[in-house]
């Protein structure tokens, strides 16, 4: 490494001659070319031939001539009433779980952000949905939790007075929602815990020593400290959620209710349909409508990140 | 566990931390339920799990036997366990392998612009897996890749690297600097650096990234049924093959779940603490 001090690190700097050949600036980026190159070969390139697909009628098996059709795939997307549905499905599958796990997690988080006994043990089990193979969550809760018969739920219905209910075959997209609710939960929690432990203590001491209510503590000053946390936690888990799959390939396999777009777009291609372009069209949605949420979510984690630089 | 009671809460306070904390207790049973019962019902008879729900009955490790003894499709468990333990660390070790010097190229000797190049890493993790996968299945099937451990190595990787990269960066700024200049100073060049001060002192927050890596890489299940769906395939998608549409199958499912949950639930739990933070992606502390 160079011993001379560089005005200005990072700008790309003319290659000097009777030095090593490779500047300080591109030393400093080689380190970081392997994963670079790795990830846009991996991301970058299946999307653009993803795009480039979207623009072709091709069918897949059997093997038929890949034909470019321009936007008669974006078309045919609006004509669709499934696909229709596919979206529907896609925000309540999406909008639900994130707003009821948040919830969830904050009050889990608030419960968990004080001592008492096993605390430890409490927030172990409180975390473990989350570490589950989702492929099991999906099949535990439809066989064992929502069965008709000997489900535990319908046993408590049935001890409340209710008569029991066939869950996935009756009401699929509720029963989706509420195994997602449960595995994302504690993905919450653990956020909103992140946030409740970073809260500066001395502020809420002084509101305190100045006769300020818990409850008024709570509203007005770790609420409003909570909120970036609050931000990304419905981001990230949006982000994630928008593209289920694991729950509603064993739990329903698809269907009115439940096939979201990207499952949707499974059952039009590999999933049996084979018309990749179609397909890929749409898939684009689901690309379009992430673009959007990532963006947002980019700008709040980039706040947090500034405020680390700042701290 | 907290042993030590910070503050010492008085009359009316210390009901209200009692009840607070009793209601935790609740919550935490309430919301663990289910896991336990699918611990529970893996011990049972098949006549004893399908059946209005009961908690006492004659424990017994058969189901165990039969759900790795007998291969119920295509895919035995031994198979299926040998192609996840493979395909996750061969997966881990070489996203460290590439996210450990692009760390370092972020954290310790950051590059021009390195903070678009770190929302670059993350925002591939933004781009939703369907935006992929009929490329990707395309271009494994022209390979001959489709149903080899070596597609879902390469996709996982790709999957994982972006959040490792993130991850390892938070833990690389907060080595002292004044270490690594010691080591620059001896003449240590980038591999001098890492083994001698990056690598150890970061230690810890390797491992809890590595962590992660395994247990995203472990429980994954679209490009493992899409792209291996028969004798290259894994855990989660072995599981599925215990679903039978004749016959009683409740008990065995959840012998399967069991042992396909196992390895990361233990490695989550003693590593929880280190998952806050990474969960939180290294931004938030």
């Amino acid at each position: 490494m160079s011993t001379t001090l560089r005005p200005r690190v990072g700008r790309v700097i003319p290659p000097r001659t009777g030095r090593s050949p490779l500047s300080d600036s591109w030393r400093r980026r080689l380190p970081l070319l392997p994963a670079l190159l790795f990830a846009i070969l991996l991301t970058q390139v299946p999307f653009v031939l993803s795009v480039y697909y979207s623009f072709t009628d091709w069918t897949v098996v059997p093997p038929g001539p890949r034909e470019f059709v321009g936007l008669d795939n974006y078309r045919e997307l609006f004509r669709d009433e499934a696909f229709g549905d596919a979206i529907v499905t896609s925000i309540q599958l999406t909008v639900f779980p994130v707003i009821a796990a948040l919830v969830l997690g904050t009050a889990f988080a608030v419960l968990l952000d004080r001592k008492f006994f096993g605390r430890g043990v409490v927030r172990t089990m409180l975390i473990t949905p989350f570490l589950l193979v989702p492929v099991v969550i999906g099949l535990i809760w439809k066989n064992q939790m929502f069965h008709g018969l000997y489900g535990v739920v319908n046993w408590v219905i049935e001890r409340l007075g209710g008569t029991p209910v066939e869950f996935v075959s009756e009401h699929p997209t509720l029963s989706i929602i509420i195994t997602l609710v449960w595995q994302w939960t504690p993905f919450m929690m653990l956020i909103m815990l992140a946030g409740l432990q970073s809260q500066p203590s001395d502020v809420i001491e002084a509101a305190k020593v100045d006769g300020a209510a818990p409850f008024a503590i709570f509203r007005q000053l770790t609420l409003s400290h909570l909120r970036p946390y609050m931000e990304l936690g419905i981001l990230l888990g949006a982000i994630y959620l928008i593209q289920v799959y694991d729950q509603i390939a064993v739990m329903t396999g698809g269907g009115p209710g439940s096939t979201n777009v990207p499952y949707y777009v499974f059952q039009r291609s590999i999933g049996g349909g084979w018309q990749f372009g179609l397909a890929s069209a749409y898939s684009i949605v689901v690309v379009i409508a992430s673009i959007i949420l990532a963006t947002f979510a980019l700008r709040v984690l980039s706040r947090l990140l500034k405020g680390e630089a700042a701290a | 566990m907290s042993g030590d009671d910070a503050t010492p809460a008085v009359g009316e306070r210390r009901w209200v931390n009692w009840g607070l904390g009793g209601l935790a207790w609740i919550t935490a049973l309430v919301f663990f339920f289910p896991v336990f019962w699918m611990v529970l019902n893996s011990f049972k008879s098949e006549q004893d799990a399908n059946t209005s729900p009961k908690l006492t009955f004659d424990p017994t490790f058969d189901r165990y036997r039969e759900v790795t003894e007998t291969a119920g499709g295509l895919l035995s468990f031994g198979e299926a366990l040998m192609n996840s333990v493979v395909i996750v660390l061969v997966s881990t070790l070489i996203v460290l392998a590439l996210a450990i010097p692009a760390a370092y190229a972020l954290a310790i000797k950051p590059v021009g612009k390195w903070r678009d190049v770190l929302f670059f890493f993350i925002s591939t993790k933004f781009l939703p897996v369907v935006a992929s996968i009929l490329p990707i299945w395309i271009l494994a099937r022209e390979l001959n890749l489709l149903n080899t451990r070596l597609v879902l190595i390469v996709l996982y990787t790709a999957i994982n690297l972006p959040l490792a990269v993130w991850m390892l960066r938070s833990f690389f700024v907060e080595i002292p600097r004044e270490l690594i200049e010691a080591a620059e100073i001896d003449g240590a060049r980038l591999r001098g650096q890492l083994t001698s001060v990056i690598l150890p002192i970061a230690a810890p927050g390797i491992a809890a990234t590595a962590l992660l890596c395994v247990i995203f890489a472990w429980n994954e299940f679209f490009y493992a049924v899409q792209l291996n769906p028969v004798e290259g395939s894994t855990v989660p998608v072995w599981v599925t093959t215990n679903v039978s549409t004749r016959g009683e199958f409740l008990a065995k499912l959840s012998a399967a779940s069991v042992l396909a949950c196992i390895p990361v639930v233990l490695a989550g739990w003693i590593a929880q603490k280190r998952m806050i933070r990474g969960l939180a992606m290294g931004a938030i502390k």
